[in-house]
């Protein structure tokens, strides 16, 4: 796990990759900063919090197109199914170096924060917390993406499907108003009702958004941290049901 | 040593390899032989982990690959057909990659620089390996094989796309390596096998078609005595009296070379010397000789004549026992049916060709 990982963070800084998300990384989060905090003159970042929330979808399938596509196409994965370490390892190495690349990104929020000390109080636990939040959202979403690339050898369709699959689970808690507000005849009522609920509770929105306003719930927590788990799981199945094919 | 057992491999409905066994005691180098899409990558494949099979078992030093994949695959160095090489990575950071993928134990610079002196890597080793060429992409997928010295070593056509002087040059190398590994070695250019293998399995259509020491095959293409004798005078005439030789099993007049001139087949029995009853022949009849050959049967017709039999019924027929002889009896009863369909194939030629079969 230690040398894929060690591999992987070597080639996002060999290719463009690192290059190209971090630079829209930083000018989104600067953006954001200026328009929705220093543009107004407080020092509360929770709606700059929240617009970083947006960054995501469109940027993490970016770290996660080319993890397991990539090998596919040019076959580098036999070396590493023939190599002795478990498919686990593999799945968690190039995991765990894609989470890295969206930590250093997202650390730039302590960097705005620092500035802010200068003009005003920080409210340092917030910023913590929303720090921990947006590395939940990235571990869970990130999870999503090396499982779609697993699926294809195309990292044009990984973005893709990535992007279009993070967008649903971003506006979840939307399509369930939407759902909730649209006129059913009555026998259906229940069944939408339950749909909407059950949709809100997979949001991933409203979870993040109890984060930024300070709110530290343990329930949320575990669902991101599973929902990592279960997609990084069915990525190793991917790998070794290929094997049987 | 690598045991496998009934190795059988389906992709969907496609049998892609057939009830393959065979073993390779420690220190052999055995060559894999067959035509393209023979089935011999999908049998490497099978016995590194890559792919699971359908039915059967490889062994590795006596651990099943899919019971204990990480320990079975700790004991090979896999080159597959396309060396599984990262473009953007130098040569020495990528035997690092390797070096700690494996978990190796070895001290890492003595042992990365003694590989890459062997595999004539030095003078790239800082280099891009994207910027390399085809014959040094495969000497580093070689050094890739190479590193945490495992006790077996698998190679997966490891010439194919060189020039010449790199074939022999990864011929060498495959040579030296052969006196401290257990090696299995995919070609389907014989010359390197035979260069370079002990035990040679040829593999046609999934099956396997020939599993015999290189003696040993040397020794039934020996025991066929053929001769080509380039002749003057009249077809006709010369077939006959060539056919009253006593010794002679078959002829077969080949191309015209010249006006009038044909090339003769001949087959003889084992240990038959014609050359003077030949040669009075000619002065008899009034004839000249312009060439006379012998034609040893090499690897090469015996190849020829197992993956695409049907496509050359006289030589089949003619060249039919010595295939037989390589074959062990259990394997015999899987190529059973192959045989049956080559021998009518065989059979309806010798009805059709005025100089008929032999033998």
């Amino acid at each position: 796990m230690g040398a894929i990982f060690r591999r992987e963070m070597g080639a996002f800084f060999t290719s463009p990759v690192a290059y190209v998300y971090l630079t829209v990384y930083y000018v989104f989060a600067g953006v954001c900063f200026y328009l929705f905090t220093l543009s107004y003159g407080i020092a509360d970042m929770s709606s700059f919090f929240s617009m970083l929330f947006w960054a995501n979808f469109l940027l993490i399938p970016v770290l996660t197109m080319r993890s397991f596509s990539e090998e596919k196409m040019q076959k580098t994965d036999q070396g590493l199914l023939t190599a002795p370490v478990s498919l686990g390892g593999i799945v968690l190495g190039k995991y765990f170096a894609a989470l890295m690349m969206y930590t250093i990104g997202v650390a730039i929020i302590f960097v705005y924060a620092l500035i802010l000390s200068f003009f005003g109080t920080v409210a340092w636990g917030i910023v913590a917390a929303n720090f921990i939040a947006l590395l939940l959202l990235g571990a869970a979403f990130i999870a999503v993406g090396v499982f779609i690339s697993s699926l294809t050898e195309s990292q044009f369709i990984a973005y893709i499907i990535s992007l279009l699959l993070l967008l649903v689970m971003c506006v979840m808690q939307e399509l369930a108003g939407l759902i909730e507000g649209a006129s059913v005849p009555e026998l259906f009522q229940p069944v939408v009702n339950l749909l909407a609920t059950g949709m809100n509770a997979i949001s991933f929105y409203n979870k993040f958004y109890d984060f930024t306003c300070g709110l530290f719930d343990l329930s949320s927590v575990l669902f991101y941290v599973s929902t990592a788990a279960v997609f990084n799981f069915l990525t190793v199945r991917v790998l070794e049901t290929r094997r049987w094919r | 040593m690598i045991e496998v057992k009934n190795l059988t491999k389906y992709y969907g409905d496609h049998l892609a390899v057939d009830n393959i066994s065979f073993t390779v005691e420690d220190g052999e180098i055995l060559g894999f032989l067959g035509p393209n899409g023979a089935g011999k990558s999908t049998t490497m494949n099978m016995l590194t982990g890559y792919i699971s099979s359908s039915s059967g078992q490889a062994l590795i030093n006596g651990v099943d690959i899919l019971e204990d994949p990480i320990k079975a695959k700790a004991s090979i160095g896999y080159l597959p057909e396309l060396p599984p090489l990262y473009q953007n990575m130098t040569v020495m950071g990528y035997l690092n990659f390797v070096y700690d993928l494996k978990k190796c134990k070895l001290p890492r610079k003595s042992h990365l620089k003694e590989i890459c002196n062997l595999c004539k890597i030095t003078d790239v080793s800082h280099r891009i390996i994207r910027h390399l060429s085809k014959g040094y992409r495969q000497r580093v997928g070689m050094a890739q094989a190479l590193v945490g010295n495992p006790p077996i070593l698998i190679l997966d056509e490891p010439t194919v796309g060189l020039d010449p002087k790199q074939i022999i040059e990864i011929r060498n190398l495959v040579k030296k390596l052969g006196k401290r590994h257990t090696l299995i070695l995919s070609s389907h250019i014989l010359s390197e096998i035979q260069a370079v293998c002990d035990r040679v399995i040829i593999i046609n259509k999934g099956k396997m078609a020939a599993n015999d020491t290189l003696e040993n095959l040397t020794k039934s293409i020996s025991s066929i005595n053929r001769m080509i004798v380039r002749l003057d005078g009249k077809r006709e005439e010369v077939l006959t009296a060539i056919r009253r030789i006593p010794g002679v099993t078959s002829v077969r007049a080949d191309m015209e070379r010249e006006n009038g001139i044909y090339d003769y087949e001949i087959v003889m029995e084992q240990d038959a010397d014609i050359r003077i009853m030949l040669n009075e022949m000619c002065h008899e009849h009034g004839w000249s000789i312009y060439k006379m050959a012998s034609d040893e049967m090499t690897l090469e017709d015996i190849f020829m004549r197992i993956t695409m039999g049907e496509g050359m019924p006289d030589e089949a027929a003619s060249k039919k026992k010595p295939v037989i002889r390589l074959v062990t009896p259990e394997e015999q009863r899987a190529q059973a049916e192959a045989q049956a369909e080559a021998e009518a194939a065989a059979g309806e030629s010798e009805e059709k060709s005025d100089e008929g079969g032999n033998e």
